[in-house]
């Protein structure tokens, strides 16, 4: 059933797309949705997909390089490097520990002590993919638990490098030609001795960072100024890419290398742009990464031998979580974090396909051990969701402390209260002083020259076009308090307007308007606060005139203030019903004619009559009169 | 000759006859410098620096205002709670305005009749000044009595010209080095036989 490419495409797409909002409508994660999509059109239910679901499988795993580009672009290098006793702390213990135990438990099931070795890696190892998806789905990031995993995940990704080195060492020596067989990866350092490889892998991490700020970012500015957005895509593709190329190349993990290129970009000013740019694709990917998981659950394994299985399933979740909880309290994770952790990371990995692959390849597992812990692997990824729901449910209410905690490891990208489109003469005026209040807006804009000029003064500007919602969802609008947006053009501010109100109504809209009919056009979408751009000066220029022509100042100035009420009143006023620019052109001629006649009277009465607080002729009059 | 400056205070001087004619009188004269608060900072933003350098230049410091509300206008309290700076006006090495001469110059509607224990107002134009005769003494300056100008709501052309002449003679007597110990022992500086020897010709 596997005729073409556009067939398989269909399928897949079709069972994602009933699937996916199935699980979402019953509250559960996306993930659970893909992976269930992918066992109905696997080879053992529906039948759509046979043996390519090993091949997409591997294709697919690159959603989670891109997911970890995406991670690393939301650290700052600095806070990589205060992360780093946590990596290594949490990481080592919880791999430490479940190798042994593990290890143990295998080798007294009865395996030969290479075969358990090779599982304890395996199963030590947890799915970076279903994790992070599952926390970024719940917004659970910022959260000492989405740290936590995070950081063991990370040292994961780097151990494996470790373990795919070790593996070989294993085998016996006249097997070793097997070795060749294996194709995921082209190790161009395989015959160099072992001090050349370590430096050949210290040398490719330095051409990561220093690529990143060299070449990638002034080739996405040179990019940049063409203003076609998909030439912006194609170059995130062909970074990210790129670094997992290289990082193939050395044997290194290339999630690990597209986590560092994303470190080293996370303070550029196309951060936002790449984030948003690639986002749908890690979707599509991680979402086919999912289901091909789901399609490579062998169900005729479980069938053969199901119980078995099913205590090896148990076995390894309950031996991980325990692990995970103990690293937990060792590093004094609150109750409920704990409980989220150590369910989270109790299945085991996409890495163990590779490792448990690699091992077969090397004649150290054969087909039956190979079967067996692959099933195993893809039903731990299955169930631990399900339990992870479980536990949100029903566990975790009654544990107390449920509301996450804010900010508690100092690497996550900072969010701010105020975002600010538009940094030209106008935005910028905006910005500067808000900043002069310490107040440092996320600011937006479209001038990739100014957002260059602009970072180099020191100013926090990223690139991107303000009104696709992605954009400004991945500058922080939802923890955003006010949106300030200080574009010019009208129509742009409606599409942002409309788009801001539909899906973040409690973000308040603060907004630049080039005249009053934008204004009406804005305040009757409901925004308030609506600032046209030429009130206050004109009226300050006038006001100059009038000094000028000898009126004194603080007289001015309060009519001034008057005058402006007055005017944003009628504004107001106009504003309410008419729909059509006609109906306003007509009301305020209407309008205009009460203001002359107005105009009128304030002339006749004098200008001063607007202000008689200290005028003392009432007075002199009382005063004058006959009973005193 | 001692440098005279006269700080006026005024919301609306555009319809003030009395300041209008008392101004044009010394804001002229040399050796006065006549600042208007109202005019120079319309927004109660005052500039700090400049208004203590303007101070340091003088030797006679004239608050000349209407009498609101028993009062300065509010511009002119602005610019004492931000000018008078503790550690420059007052406080232990606050010597910036030591020994300078400080008076009010008020206009007031009602007349001295009703400014008394027996009047309507109840208390003395003096005792209203109060707290800007302690605010001088507090910035170590030498308090005079106030010159003042009352009873403008019912004032003629006549008597508002003396009081413009007797206003001009303060600012010449001012420069002078008068025996200021004298001039603090009466009520007004208006009942200085100074003032009154010009205008009483």
């Amino acid at each position: 059933m596997s005729g073409s490419i556009l067939f398989a495409a269909i399928v897949f797409l079709t069972g994602a797309i009933i699937c996916v909002p199935i699980a979402k409508k019953f509250g559960l994660s996306s993930v659970l949705g893909y992976l269930l999509a992918g066992i109905l059109i696997g080879p053992y239910i529906m039948g759509f997909v046979g043996d390519e679901g090993q091949d997409i499988l591997h294709f697919a795993e690159f959603g989670v390089v891109m997911m970890l580009f995406l991670i690393g672009l939301e650290i700052e290098p600095k806070s990589f490097w205060q992360m780093r006793k946590t990596i290594i702390g949490m990481g080592g213990a919880q791999v430490l520990g479940t190798m042994i135990v593990s290890f143990l438990l295998f080798n007294m099931i009865g395996f030969d002590w290479k075969v358990s070795l090779i599982i304890s890696m395996a199963v030590s190892l947890s799915s970076t993919a279903i994790t992070l998806q599952t926390i970024k789905e719940n917004g659970l990031m910022n959260t000492t638990y989405g740290a936590s995993s995070f950081s063991i995940l990370l040292f994961q990704d780097i151990i494996v490098i470790l373990m795919l080195a070790v593996i070989p060492l294993l085998t016996d020596s006249e097997k070793t030609a097997i070795a060749d067989d294996h194709s995921d990866h082209i190790y161009l350092l395989e015959n160099l001795p072992l001090g050349f490889q370590a430096l050949a892998i210290f040398l490719s991490v330095v051409t990561v960072v220093l690529a990143g700020r060299y070449f990638f970012v002034p080739m996405l500015r040179l990019v940049a100024k063409t203003r076609l957005r998909e030439l912006l895509s194609a170059s995130a593709l062909l970074i990210v890419i790129a670094l997992a190329y290289l990082m193939e190349l050395v044997g290194l993990s290339p999630a690990l290398g597209a986590f560092l290129g994303g470190v080293v970009l996370a303070t550029s000013e196309f951060k936002h742009e790449l984030e948003s740019n690639l986002e749908p694709f890690k979707g599509l990917l991680l979402g086919l990464f999912f289901m091909a998981v789901g399609a490579s659950i062998n169900f005729i394994v479980i069938g053969d031998n199901p119980l078995m299985i099913s205590g090896l399933v148990v076995a390894v979740i309950v031996l991980k979580a325990l692990i995970l909880f103990l690293v937990g309290a060792i590093f004094k994770l609150k109750a409920d974090q704990r409980l989220l952790l150590t369910i989270g990371l109790a299945q085991i990995g996409e890495f163990a396909f590779v490792l448990l692959s690699f091992a077969y390849q090397l004649n150290i597992l054969d087909r039956v051990e190979l079967d067996m812990m692959l099933v195993v692997t893809a039903l731990t990824m299955t169930l631990t969701p399900i339990l992870g729901i479980i536990n949100e449910r029903l566990i975790l209410p009654r544990v107390g402390t449920k509301k996450a905690e804010t900010r508690p490891v100092d690497h996550i990208a900072k969010t701010h209260k105020v975002i600010l489109v538009g940094f030209g003469h106008f935005g910028s005026t905006v910005g500067r002083f808000l900043r002069s209040y310490g107040i440092e807006a996320t600011i937006l804009d479209n001038d990739s020259n100014r957002v260059d000029l602009l970072r180099k003064m020191g100013f926090e500007v990223y690139y991107g076009d303000a009104t696709r919602i992605d954009l400004l969802e991945s500058a922080g609008i939802a923890e955003a308090k006010i949106l300030i947006s200080a574009i010019d053009n009208s129509d742009n501010v409606i599409h942002l307007t409309k788009m801001v109100k539909e899906k973040y109504p409690n973000v308040k809209l603060m907004l630049r308007a080039k005249n009053r009919y934008d204004a009406y056009d804005l305040l009757n979408m409901g925004v308030e606060d609506v600032y046209r751009e030429s009130l206050e000066t004109s009226v300050k220029m006038a006001s100059d005139a009038l000094n000028h022509l000898g009126f004194r100042k603080y007289t001015i100035y309060r009519q001034a203030q008057k005058f402006i009420q007055y005017d944003e009143e009628s504004l107001r006023r106009l504003a309410n019903k008419p729909k059509t620019r006609e109906e306003y052109i007509f009301k305020a001629k209407k309008e205009m004619k009460q203001q002359e006649k107005q105009l009128e009277e304030d002339l006749n009465r004098g200008i001063i009559e607007f202000d008689n607080h200290w005028d003392s002729e009432q007075m002199r009059e009382a005063h004058n009169a006959p009973e005193h | 000759m001692n440098r005279i400056l006269i700080l006026f205070a005024h919301p609306k001087f555009e319809q003030s006859r009395a300041n209008k004619a008392l101004v044009k009188m010394v804001e002229n004269k040399e050796g006065v410098t006549f600042h208007d608060l109202y005019e120079r900072y319309p927004d109660f933003n005052i500039d700090i620096t400049s208004e203590k350098k303007l101070l340091a230049e003088h030797d006679v410091i004239v608050w000349h205002h209407p009498f609101y509300w028993y009062s300065c206008p509010p511009l002119m309290k602005q610019w004492m709670d931000v000018v008078l700076e503790f550690g420059w006006a007052y406080g232990a090495n606050g010597k910036a305005l030591q020994s300078k001469k400080c008076l009010n110059v008020i206009t007031t509607g009602g007349t001295r009749a009703v400014y008394c224990s027996e009047g309507s107002n109840n208390y003395s134009v003096n005792e209203f000044l109060r707290p800007f005769e302690q605010t001088a003494r507090l910035c170590n300056m030498i308090y005079l009595p106030p010159f003042t100008v009352m009873g403008t709501h019912n004032m003629s052309d006549q008597e508002l010209e003396d009081y413009t002449l007797k206003y001009e003679q303060l600012i010449f007597e001012l420069q002078q080095n008068l025996p200021f110990d004298k001039m603090k022992n009466c009520e007004f500086l208006n009942d200085t036989p100074q003032l009154n020897k010009i205008t009483s010709k």
